[in-house]
């Protein structure tokens, strides 16, 4: 794990839906709470560009996919249980190995 | 868009002028139907499924759901020119192209046209996590941006269950599927949904309680090794359908679908006679032959005669530049043309002009419905006017009474329907006149003439006869007549009057007496 490595989230949404707010938020609290490393976080509204939604496999709304570092994780819903969403993205690993 | 115009003559076709009023309402009411153009499904449906509706198939797995529906959209492509999506939640486009192969189906080129567009959801549960709150917004956007960028009239989603598989939240699922279908009736589709056939619903997840307009139901059955694929319209809201399970076939061709039974009988029939190819036999009939379009059952045990009779009738059809097509379930083509040529039948020629195709295949090679399918598809293709089918006792093995009876029905239908003279042998394993076999049973009220053969052992001798022992609309001779067989054919005796025949049977008798009472002396 190099430390000039950057985590890149990509959140789908459909219009500015409370669920898509809620998750974007969530998702900016971890990260900042949590993620010692560079990242962005990328939203793409589907209601703008729907051809995107065939290539990351999305149907459920929001989902979060995490593009880097690779493989791809996958979290869907509004992001409510962060232990769930630490331990889905891997964010939780990561953070204890650091403080070893 | 509900048509007749569109499917084959068949009798599901409602005819305005020969039923009541009742049912001219019904059909002027009736909301449009999109043509499946799956052969029959249409006839059962009477125009095809719910137009810019949703309609479920459901079925256990390997029914031929995704064949159905997959030919449902080529079709819609190629007939209709309606573009389709194939939303798939099982198998990726790469697999199902090259599933579909096998039956003749290039997904690939149509693709290329933007006539289809496969959309593959892959829903892994292992690559999912769920946290919180969603619904399925992506999947409609997908299906929806799919839709349009092709222009899409058809849609089919296979199998849309397998979202319960991928992910836990039931309640939003169901919620969200009840949405979808709302608003794929909103969107105007006419849709196709598959689903996986439950232990005591129709589908696993009860998807038939929001599909609330058609439902079909594909089943597999294994009888005696035989398989079987039968469908059934369990409903169709707003709608008159067929309501028997109706077996159907998957071949290179596709899904065709077989009506079992007409509602009615209203066959155009001819008062042309035409010769049974026997001189002497013709003579038996009042008429002096078959009325054209006549069906005949032969019967008689082995050796009786049943197939140079029936050799006669091709080669008289043959002879009248009437093509024949000859269904030997028994011998090989060779096989029949040399045997029959031994008694001076020489079919050999008629075979090389085409007149006559001899099919041979072993009855066991298919289930019943899979033989019918394949006399259709002969029947349309050679369209021969007169078929023989040698020995239809064959097939009888292959099936239940109540299938063979069916079959039947539905063979004399169609050959009634295209006025196809039709001879059908049929083997007897008892010399008795009374004996009815199977065959005898399920055949012998549909058919318009039955000439039964027999063998007669008296005095060290077979002795051959034959009687006939109906023909409809037609007066017939009532005698038994005795026939030999030479080299040149079939040579039918003078009658032999009843009084000298029983005067003869007593002298046999006598004689017979009279040794025994030297014996005892």
């Amino acid at each position: 794990m190099t430390k000039d490595e950057k985590w890149e989230f990509w959140l789908y949404i459909a219009g500015q839906t409370p669920k898509s707010i809620l998750a974007l938020e969530n998702i900016t609290k971890y990260s900042a709470a949590y993620l010692k490393v560079k990242y962005i976080i990328e939203v793409i509204d589907l209601l703008k560009t729907p051809q995107m939604a065939e290539d990351d496999q999305i149907f459920a709304i929001p989902t979060l996919v995490r593009k880097a570092p690779k493989p791809f994780k996958k979290i869907i819903g509004d992001l409510s249980n962060k232990e769930k969403v630490l331990t889905g993205l891997n964010i939780r690993s990561i953070t204890a190995a650091d403080e070893i | 868009m509900f048509c007749n115009g569109i499917i084959l003559p068949c009798p599901f076709t409602i005819n305005p002028s020969a039923v009541s009023s009742i049912f001219m309402k019904q059909d002027d009411n009736v909301f449009p139907k999109t043509s499946t153009g799956i052969a029959g499904l249409d006839e059962i449906t009477g125009g095809g499924i719910p137009k810019g509706r949703p309609t479920l198939i459901c079925g256990s797995a390997g029914s031929g759901k995704t064949i159905l529906a997959i030919q449902f959209l080529i079709k819609g492509i190629t007939e209709y020119d309606e573009p389709g999506v194939f939303m798939s939640f099982e198998e990726s486009a790469k697999d199902l192209t090259q599933n579909v192969r096998s039956l003749g189906f290039d997904l690939e080129e149509l693709m290329l046209q933007k006539k289809l567009k496969i959309d593959h959801v892959r829903v892994e549960r292992s690559e999912i996590q769920e946290t919180g709150e969603y619904d399925l917004e992506g999947l409609f956007i997908r299906l929806n941006h799919a839709i349009d960028s092709i222009g899409a009239k058809r849609v089919v989603l296979d199998t849309i269950e397998s979202l319960f598989s991928g992910l836990t939240n039931t309640g939003i699922l169901r919620s969200e599927i009840r949405r979808l279908f709302q608003w794929l009736r909103e969107k105007g589709v006419t849709t196709i949904i598959t689903g996986e056939r439950g232990d005591t619903t129709l589908t696993r997840q009860g998807l038939e309680e929001y599909v609330s307009d058609c439902v079909i139901l594909l089943d597999f059955r294994v009888i005696e090794q035989i398989a079987t694929r039968r469908l059934r319209i369990v409903k169709y809201r707003g709608s008159t359908h067929g309501t028997n399970e109706y077996p159907f076939l998957i071949d290179e061709d596709g899904v065709s679908v077989l009506p079992i039974t007409s509602l009615k009988l209203e066959h155009k029939i001819s008062t042309e006679i035409i010769s049974t190819g026997v001189p002497g036999l013709d003579k038996l009939f009042n008429g002096g032959g078959y009325y054209r379009g006549n069906s005949t059952l032969v019967t008689g045990c082995a050796g009786t005669a049943k197939t140079i009779l029936a050799a006669y009738f091709a080669l008289n059809s043959c002879k009248r530049n009437e093509r024949v097509l000859y269904f030997s379930f028994e011998e090989s083509p060779d096989q029949l043309v040399r045997n029959v040529s031994s008694v001076g039948i020489h079919l050999g020629p008629y075979i090389k002009s085409k007149m006559l195709l001899i099919h041979a295949s072993r009855p066991s090679l298919h289930g019943l419905e899979m033989h019918l399918l394949s006399l259709h598809k002969h029947i349309r293709e050679f369209k021969p006017q007169t078929i023989i089918i040698d020995p239809i006792s064959s097939l009888i093995t292959i099936g239940s009474k109540g299938e063979v009876r069916a079959m039947l029905a539905r063979l004399m239908d169609m050959l009634k329907m295209h006025h196809i003279n039709s001879l059908f042998t049929s083997l007897n394993d008892e010399e008795s006149l009374n004996y009815s076999g199977i065959s005898e049973e399920a055949i012998s009220s549909l058919v318009d003439t039955w000439i039964k053969m027999r063998n007669e052992e008296t005095g060290g001798n077979r002795i051959r006869s034959l009687y006939i022992v109906k023909s409809r609309g037609m007066g017939h001779s009532s005698e038994i007549r005795d026939f030999i067989i030479t080299d040149r054919g079939i040579e039918i005796m003078n009658a032999v009057s009843p009084v000298k025949k029983a005067r003869r049977a007593r002298e046999k008798a006598e004689t017979f007496s009279e040794n025994g009472t030297k014996h005892k002396s």
